[in-house]
């Protein structure tokens, strides 16, 4: 793809190649309030965020978290009520929809029901006035990128919703914006076909290399697709971070709770070093756990610890932690114990099912429980 | 005996006063079409088939001539209307709610509150100060009141339409790069189009068939259809009369039924 094809949107081939790498997407200190007085609702709470040229972030939160109304910031749908916006190295603050290099596909597509799929993957480039030919031939690439050449001349009504959410993607891609966002985009579809998508979502991304920014609320879509994740709650990023940072190093309780199953230890911290911090677990050993991002608490403090639930395993009565199994439940490939520690608190781990495991232990049955090295992630205070 | 509850259907008598209400609706007019195929020149008494009536109508000079003034009243008239309506009814669904919405919503449905006689003087003493200071007695007068009259029934079926209209459509075309303009005219207008002729198609029959604000509003040799028929049936009634008021029902069946048509179409 020529590079000219790129919409101008308020911006141009110089400042592309002045902006760093690094931020594709650079966002300083970003609210958003609506309405006002009393019934003022802090949407985002000064966020600040950059996201690289050329990667699949995802924005991950429940709903109400804020991730939606920085999607619609970033597309001009909102305007922030603080804050910086740059995109490509150039501010969009005030700039409307239309003025910016990003391109959205909407939760429910909202493609053009009077057109054809042709004239809505065309449009955008219609709207910029490109010329027919150029807008015909990059319509017909399109198509093809999504698998669509036959159903061409179809109206939105007349296909499927997974062909639907393609004609969406290619409407999006076809103007070859800076960055392309993604509300929530597969939520309407059934699972089968929302797999389907997810790796053809990865596709497109690789192939076009334009920047993608997927909002979700599906854990485990955030995990298998994204190059990096930021992690929303009440209108704050708590977390950046690879798929494996976030799971593996949760820095923060709601993530650790969000992201994946998880136990929760009060622990007393003996001491902190560089490399990482010694905590008494409840039972009365002593083990390494790795630091959080940040300011470490003070040694002597009562401190959360996370331990998920594959890197912990039954042992004999020497385990680092001891307990009581009250229930076994089989999840096919594998079986989660759900456990009484000693100190009153539950416990919950993950045995791989095999020939060679052995039947579940019995409630009521007495264990120990082996922790993995590094299976502890201290959070923040 | 099982009963389910409380059902109008299975009331005594429902049936037959349904059908006595449908009867008195329809006979009525049943028997104007009728007796407008009548050989006879009696309004009671039925005397063999004949188009005559019609032929007289339409060999009727002053027939034509009213007509064509109906009937280019209605698409002028309405015309307006419905240009204004959509200006109307995209102010007050595609902005965020202001101060003194609702008395706007009032003041475009005025017609549809204040009762028709009480806007037909209003009018007549306003346009007779106006036709004294200027001295102009065109059709413009009833342009006007028609136009004003045929608002609120072309901004109804516009407004709901709008307000069914997916939004993110237009959120969409802005992301793609069409100025508001250009989102309009590509994606607003399109789908907002069988709303806009329904609401043309209900103020065309509106003001066909207004006859008070006509009558008051209207200067010498400006009769429409309904206030020449209306004139004729004071002196001498002849099935003539029958014959032009069923063409007269026709046409508004027409109108009436493109309007359901349009109302209906899905986005």
């Amino acid at each position: 793809m020529p590079d000219a094809s790129a919409p101008p949107a308020g911006n141009d081939a110089t400042a592309h190649s002045v902006s760093s790498p690094e931020g594709e997407i650079e966002i300083g200190r970003l609210s958003k309030v609506f309405g006002a007085g009393a019934t003022a609702f802090r949407a985002l709470d000064g966020v600040s965020l950059a996201i690289r040229r050329g990667e699949f972030f995802t924005l991950l939160g429940p709903s109400g978290c804020g991730k939606t109304t920085l999607l619609r910031l970033i597309a001009g749908f909102e305007q922030p009520s603080s804050g910086t916006l740059r995109i490509g190295g150039q501010e969009v603050a005030g700039l409307g929809p239309n003025r910016r290099p990003v391109n959205t596909v909407f939760q429910n597509y909202a493609l053009f029901p009077h057109m054809s799929v042709a004239d809505n993957i065309g449009f955008g480039l219609r709207m910029l006035g490109r010329r027919r030919a150029e807008v015909q031939s990059a319509t017909a690439e399109m198509l093809r990128l999504v698998r669509m050449e036959e159903l061409a001349d179809r109206r939105p009504g007349e296909i499927s919703g997974g062909q639907q959410q393609r004609v969406a993607l290619a409407r999006a891609l076809a103007p070859r914006p800076r960055v392309l966002l993604l509300d929530e985009p597969l939520s309407a579809l059934d699972l089968k076909l929302r797999k389907e998508m997810q790796s053809e979502l990865k596709r497109l991304q690789a192939e076009t290399g334009i920047t993608f920014v997927f909002v979700t609320h599906d854990q485990e879509e955030a995990l298998t697709m994204s190059d990096r994740i930021a992690v929303m709650n009440a209108g704050r990023i708590l977390q950046t971070g690879s798929p494996e940072e976030i799971y593996n190093h949760p820095a923060d309780r709601f993530v650790a709770d969000f992201i994946g199953d998880t136990n929760f230890l009060e622990v007393e911290l003996l001491e902190v070093a560089a490399a990482g911090a010694r905590i008494r677990l409840p039972g009365g050993a002593a083990l390494p756990a790795n630091l959080p991002a940040g300011p470490a608490p003070a040694a002597g403090s009562c401190v959360t610890v996370v331990i998920r639930p594959e890197h912990a395993r039954l042992a004999d009565a020497d385990g680092a932690l001891a307990g009581t199994v009250e229930r076994s439940v089989f999840f096919g490939t594998d079986t989660h114990v759900h456990l009484r520690l000693d100190d009153g608190s539950s416990f919950t781990l993950r045995r791989q099912n095999s020939a060679a495991a052995g039947p579940a232990p019995d409630p009521g049955s007495r264990v120990g429980i082996a922790l993995a090295e590094g299976a502890l992630q201290l959070l923040r205070n | 005996m099982a009963r389910t509850g409380f059902s109008i259907t299975r009331l005594p008598g429902f049936g037959a006063i349904a059908i006595a209400t449908f009867l008195m609706l329809y006979i009525p007019i049943l028997t104007l079409v009728v007796f407008s195929f009548n050989a006879q020149a009696s309004m009671s008494q039925w005397g063999g088939f004949s188009l005559q009536w019609y032929e007289a109508a339409y060999n009727n000079r002053q027939v034509r001539d009213v007509s064509i003034r109906s009937l280019w009243l209605a698409v002028v008239a309405s015309g307006i209307a419905t240009a204004v309506a959509t200006l109307a009814a995209l102010g007050t669904t595609r902005t965020s709610r202001f101060p003194g919405q609702t008395m706007i919503y009032a003041l475009i449905n005025q017609p549809l509150m204040v009762p028709e006689i009480v806007t037909g003087v209003a009018l007549l003493i306003f346009f007779a100060a106006i036709k004294v200071q200027t001295g102009y007695t065109g059709m413009g007068y009833l342009v006007a009141a028609h136009t004003a009259f045929c608002i609120p029934f072309a901004y109804l079926p516009i407004k709901a339409r709008l307000e069914t209209m997916d939004l993110t459509l237009e959120r969409a075309a802005a992301d793609l790069y069409a100025t508001s303009f250009q989102a309009f005219r590509h994606i607003t207008l399109p789908l907002l189009m069988p709303g806009i002729l329904a609401g043309f198609m209900l103020g065309f029959v509106i003001s066909l068939d207004t006859v008070v604000i006509t009558e008051f509003v209207k200067s010498a040799g400006q009769d429409t259809l309904p206030t020449y028929m209306l004139g004729q049936l004071r002196r001498q009634v002849t099935p003539e009369m029958n014959a032009i008021a069923t063409l007269f029902l026709l046409l508004s069946l027409c109108a009436v039924t493109v309007f359901f048509l349009l109302s209906r179409k899905r986005a």
